[in-house]
């Protein structure tokens, strides 16, 4: 066993990291063709407040992620799919909260530190039980993910033609935020509050440049997420750095080198229009037009 | 038995009456263009035969039946904006979901699907562009995918909302011929909406002229006439027509333009 497994808080820090990135990057494929990132980046900072909140009352800060981000991803369920204004009430509710979340701080000022590990992660102190709790939200996301999946990919893509087929979209679509409130609840105990979409949104969106294909993209992303927060853990380990700051080094790092790749035509993801145009100029066979 | 038969159907949303009074069958294997202004109650026309929307009075039946959501002898290509460039999909993947996407489950590839699949590919001549992300195709080559999502269900009623819309004029013939091809090959009914009635003139066997929540259908050398959609508009409208194509315009407008 490497040096760095033999301490149980490392052992931990390994499976609540590993379980995290796995949720966080299938559920983040779906965030970005569904265009919701605004939807995470809030949830995740109305989850600080409840967090802060649950400090001040002397509970789990978890307990109070959980309840303030499902809250607010119900919310967000029933302001409807109309993107842009779904956004300005988004952005409204999330400086209430974060409104809240300065006045908890204040009422509480011993707990400074709190608010430090919830706005940058605090995976190094994750106990067994938390593990524990990991897994089952974590299979539970994964679990309802799996039944919505069809459906979902449907309404992400063609949403009219989805409502006419007889798809619920409206109550999917919540579904959907609260499996994000979840995950997000879950990852910031990892990366934090700030750090949200190293987890969230890198992995998915570099898998996304690499390759178009559904069950390709999907393991790519859980791959890179994985690797990625191993990687933060070892590093951390061995110059007493951020575990945090390492996982988003990592993740930005073979973000940009996705882009790069996809930009210079050598992977078959979301090329160029350039690229891609070019292809199908000399593959192109002329069909009759009846 | 008729594929589509409406009789005294009227449609009122928000205290506003957007379907007056329609009434028109359309049989299997007839291709049937709706023809109106912005505003005409088109697309709710389309919303109404998919059940998502119930008629505030009148008798609806769609092969015998009362309309209903995710009805499977139905298919359906909703108005669409581009896929947005990145989309990371293959066009594949898209048609794809008209075979199981209103299923619970994961996606679960079978031989059969993929046949299926195929088989709607071909039909469209999409085969050559399947597998790339659909954001990056052109206008034309996306609302053929669109297409063959449609059909890949096998329906007997074909709804197309402004297909050719932001298509240039060479994709337009294209679209038009192809559904026209399938709606004979396959003998299914469709109602083929449009803005413009020229792209459809070669193709269509009747025409569905919608003005103000009112129509008539017939014949396009009936319908479109100066008399027939000046009673229809309510106000004077001449029609001309020169080489095969047609011009409607209304002195009162100053001419809104087919052409």
């Amino acid at each position: 066993m490497p040096e760095f497994l033999q301490y149980d808080f490392m052992q931990n820090a390994f499976l609540a990291g590993t379980i995290v990135a796995v949720v966080a990057a299938c559920v983040g494929y779906f965030v970005i063709l569904r265009h919701v990132a605004f939807a995470g980046h809030a949830l995740s900072h109305i989850g600080f407040s409840g967090a802060a909140g649950a400090v001040l009352i002397g509970v789990d800060p978890l307990l109070g992620l959980l309840a303030f981000t499902l809250v607010a991803a119900l919310a967000m369920g029933f302001l409807g799919e109309q993107v842009e204004e779904r956004d300005v009430a988004i952005g409204i509710v999330l400086a209430f909260s974060l409104g809240l979340g300065i006045l908890f701080l204040q009422l509480y000022t011993a707990y400074a530190s709190e608010a430090f590990s919830i706005l940058f992660g605090t995976i190094l102190g994750i106990s067994h039980a938390d593990v524990l709790t990991s897994l089952l939200i974590g299979i539970a996301v994964l679990a309802a993910l799996t039944i919505i999946f069809r459906p979902l990919l449907f309404m992400s893509v063609n949403p009219i033609a989805a409502e006419a087929g007889g798809i619920p979209t409206r109550i999917l679509s919540a579904v959907f935020l609260l499996l994000l409130a979840l995950t997000v609840s879950e990852a910031v105990q990892v990366v934090g509050v700030l750090l949200i979409f190293a987890l969230l949104i890198a992995p998915a969106a570099t898998a996304m440049y690499l390759t178009v294909r559904v069950y390709p993209a999907l393991a790519i992303a859980v791959v890179l997420g994985v690797l990625e927060t191993w990687f933060g853990l070892i590093m951390a380990y061995y110059t007493n750095y951020s575990v945090s700051f390492f996982i988003a080094a990592a993740a930005v790092t073979l973000y940009l080198l996705g882009r790069l790749l996809a930009w210079r035509g050598l992977v078959g993801g979301r090329r160029s229009h350039h690229h891609y145009r070019a292809e199908m100029a000399a593959a192109d066979t002329p069909t009759a037009v009846a | 038995m008729p594929a589509v038969q409406l009789e005294g159907v009227t449609v009122q949303l928000g205290g506003r009456t957007v379907l007056r009074d329609l009434k028109f069958d359309i049989e299997p294997g007839e291709f049937v263009g709706c023809i109106g202004p912005n505003g005409a109650g088109k697309s709710t026309l389309l919303r109404v035969l998919l059940g998502l929307i119930r008629p505030t009075s009148g008798s609806i039946r769609i092969f015998g039946r009362p309309p209903r959501r995710g009805n499977r002898r139905i298919g359906y290509v909703p108005q669409q904006h581009a896929f947005y460039r990145s989309m990371p999909l293959r066009g594949r993947d898209m048609v794809g979901l008209g075979v199981d996407g209103t299923r619970y489950g994961p996606l679960l590839p079978s031989a059969g699907k993929r046949e299926r699949v195929d088989r709607a590919l071909r039909e469209v001549r999409a085969t050559a562009y399947a597998e790339a992300p659909i954001g990056q195709l052109s206008g034309g080559e996306q609302q053929r995918l669109l297409l063959a999502q449609a059909l890949v269900s096998e329906p007997e009623l074909l709804l197309l909302d402004e297909p050719l819309a932001n298509l240039d004029l060479r994709s337009r013939r294209e679209v038009v011929d192809l559904v026209c091809e399938v709606c004979e090959q396959r003998r299914i009914a469709v109602l083929f909406v449009a803005h413009d009635v020229n792209p459809l003139l070669p193709a269509m066997h009747r025409v569905l002229y919608l003005a103000d929540g009112q129509a008539v259908i017939g014949t396009p050398d009936e319908v479109i006439q100066s008399d027939v959609l000046t009673r229809l508009f309510g106000f004077p409208v001449h029609v001309f027509h020169a080489d095969g194509f047609v011009a409607v315009t209304s002195a009162d407008e100053g001419g809104h333009c087919h052409a």
